[in-house]
């Protein structure tokens, strides 16, 4: 579904990005593990075509389309769709409005959003005075009325209290396994975490460790958690190396 | 009020802010304009720029409707209890207005005024009655129609004690009325625990120049929600109204939303003196700028204990080339007051667009949907027909559907 081939990209003048070879299948979640500042945001910004990440070298091919420079609302519209970690605020904006238009099934959408708790925010300003958990749901009543087919989710359980994390992890996986136009498990994922608490929802297939721009090593998801919290990143990528 | 003399020199003063004209350039307005008996009998073309400045034709959503053509009344449809509506030189000889002309605006302020106290001229007079809540708005429309002339009007408003009223007030040009002048001077009284509510919508050609010159006295209790709208392209407006909350716990809201396209010059604003105790007040005015000169004046003056007040003056700049200004003032005489002001002037941000195209949306329609946004916000109740207007003013703009 998706390819990443020797990708660079800046950030702010600096290179974070140093070359990321990737490759996410039909109907996979993968998962993005890695300190702060290893370049996480940075990858999954660059795939939905945020601004500030300038691609200097490689690409990206989605569904056989080479999408690298294509405008970010041209690959929504061919299918991806993501969760920002901290999304702007959108002033005058009503989240109500943002659905409708955004919406695939002419708006029935609306109807769901006590589901999402989201009810008595659909008349308020996008993220404007939300909090973390409101955010975090409202970005997923978006998506899920978008209907991507390639979900980009940078750290969805932060900022989420304990008592809406299940909510979030069971829209998270609904996101996933629930379109049931296009079947079980058609959706694909690249999801980051730290906690790896999402892990709970959704069945995760390949697990990434990245660090200093690259990819240092790759396992099975549950695998390389417990290695990091037993070990941290350090110990955990070296002993990795090793063995790879 | 200052005599006459002084009134007849002032024809010379420029006035304090904006462009200054040569009233000698422009030919005073006639004062006979054919007269209708029915809002229906406007031709087709008229219609469509009357409805553009929130004017209907269904008069089963109006209490009345006054239709000024240039210097006088073309029609005037009312019947409802509580309500009167007369021309203003019908209404200064019927009754003594003594206590209202020129008693919110002085004549002698500047030479539009000047024009206007020595013109006599005409406009509406609307009063309602003690205790009448008047449910549906009473529209009022001027109409500019021939070149190269003046539109001199002199309006009251009065809300009597605990009367409600809404006004809506839309200013446009006929066909080919190219490089026309309008000054209208309004004086608005509201007294004890009355309501108003205030739209004015204005849409002229991009070669008339808009002189308004507005007064409020609001008493005890009493409230004035006013919302001004200019979204096409002018020549120049320069406006300035003063209210004055001189009784206790009397409020306002003034709303403005203005386009700035590129040629025109819009300086608009208000001030507010809060000259009794626990007044309150709030301003807040949006513009967007593609060119020309917009300003945005806002000035609070607290004169009194208690008093809270507001300013918000906020412009998103949509391209290089044009000048915007932002001037919030505040000014206190005594220590119990709590007033703040919030300016801002730049670009739209820039994540903002991404994260609704992130979403499908092209960036087009991204950048219209927050302009809408940021335009509509902060200004409450506004009349559906001028969300409708802005939509159409964004589209126009190319800023996406």
């Amino acid at each position: 579904m998706l390819r990443i081939e020797d990708l660079h990209v800046e950030a702010g003048g600096r290179e974070i990005l140093k070359g990321i070879n990737l490759e996410i299948g039909d109907g996979q979640t993968s998962v993005l593990f890695g300190p702060n500042g290893s370049g996480k945001s940075t990858l999954i910004s660059a795939i939905m075509g945020l601004g500030h990440c300038k691609v200097t070298k490689g690409r990206m091919i989605y569904n056989g389309i080479d999408i690298t420079n294509l405008p970010i609302d041209e690959r929504a519209r061919l299918g991806i769709g993501m969760m920002m970690q901290r999304p702007p605020n959108i002033t005058g904006v009503k989240l109500k409005n943002l659905i409708s238009v955004v919406s695939k099934d002419n708006g029935s959408i609306l109807k769901k959003a006590g589901e999402f708790n989201m009810d008595r925010f659909m008349e308020r300003d996008i993220n404007v005075g939300f909090s973390g958990g409101e955010i975090k749901r409202s970005d997923l009543l978006q998506l899920t009325a978008q209907r991507p087919k390639f979900v980009l989710l940078d750290e969805p359980e932060s900022g989420v209290d304990i008592e809406s994390i299940g909510l979030v992890g069971k829209k998270v996986h609904d996101l996933l396994y629930g379109d049931e136009l296009c079947g079980k498990g058609c959706v694909s994922a690249l999801v980051i975490t730290h906690t790896g608490q999402i892990l709970e929802y959704i069945g995760a297939d390949r697990a990434y460790i990245l660090n200093d721009g690259r990819i240092k090593c790759s396992g099975r998801p549950m695998d390389l958690l417990k290695d990091i919290r037993e070990r941290g990143y350090k110990e955990c990528i070296q002993c990795r190396m090793v063995k790879m | 009020m200052q005599n006459g003399k002084d009134v007849k020199e002032a024809l010379n003063k420029k006035a304090a802010y904006g462009p200054d004209l040569d009233l000698d350039d422009y030919k005073v307005g006639t004062y006979t304009p054919d007269k209708m008996e029915n809002i229906d009998e406007i031709s087709d073309d008229l219609k469509k720029r009357i409805v553009n400045v929130g004017v209907t034709t269904c008069k089963s959503t109006r209490s009345g409707t006054m239709f000024f053509v240039d210097n006088g009344p073309s029609l005037i449809t009312s019947d409802t209890d509580g309500l009167e509506l007369l021309p203003m030189r019908v209404a200064a000889k019927k009754y003594d207005l003594s206590e209202y002309l020129w008693k919110a605006v002085d004549p002698g302020k500047d030479k539009y005024t000047s024009k206007t106290y020595l013109e006599d001229s005409d406009g509406y007079f609307i009063r309602v009655k003690a205790g009448k809540k008047i449910k549906m708005p009473v529209q009022t429309c001027m109409l500019l129609s021939r070149k190269k002339q003046m539109q001199n009007l002199h309006n009251i408003i009065i809300v009597e004690e605990n009367a409600s009223l809404e006004v809506i007030t839309g200013c446009t040009t006929g066909k080919h009325a190219d490089d026309t002048l309008h000054v209208g001077v309004s004086e608005t009284f509201v007294k004890e625990g009355g309501f108003l509510k205030f739209s004015m919508i204005h849409n002229w050609s991009d070669s008339t120049h808009v002189r308004p010159r507005s007064g409020c006295i609001v008493e005890k209790n009493g409230t004035i929600i006013n919302n001004y709208v200019i979204l096409n392209r002018v020549a120049s407006v320069q406006s300035y109204p003063v209210t004055k909350l001189n009784g206790e716990g009397a409020s306002m809201k003034y709303s403005s939303i203005c386009i700035g396209h590129d040629g025109s010059d819009i300086d608009t604003g208000c001030l507010v003196e809060l000259n009794a105790p626990k007044t309150s007040a709030e301003i807040v005015s949006r513009s967007i700028t593609f060119g020309g000169r917009v300003v945005a004046r806002g000035k609070l003056i607290g004169n009194a204990p208690g008093v809270k007040a507001h300013l918000e003056c906020k412009s998103l700049v949509l391209n290089d080339g044009g000048v915007t200004l932002a001037i919030p003032e505040l000014e206190s005489t005594i220590a119990d007051v709590e007033m703040t002001h919030e300016a801002a002037v730049g670009k739209i941000a820039r994540d903002q667009v991404e994260y609704l195209m992130m979403r499908g949306l092209t960036e087009d329609e991204a950048v219209g949907m927050i302009v809408r946004g940021f335009l509509e916000g902060g200004i409450s109740g506004l009349p559906d027909e001028l969300k409708k207007d802005i939509d159409d003013a964004i589209a126009k703009a190319n800023l996406g559907s």
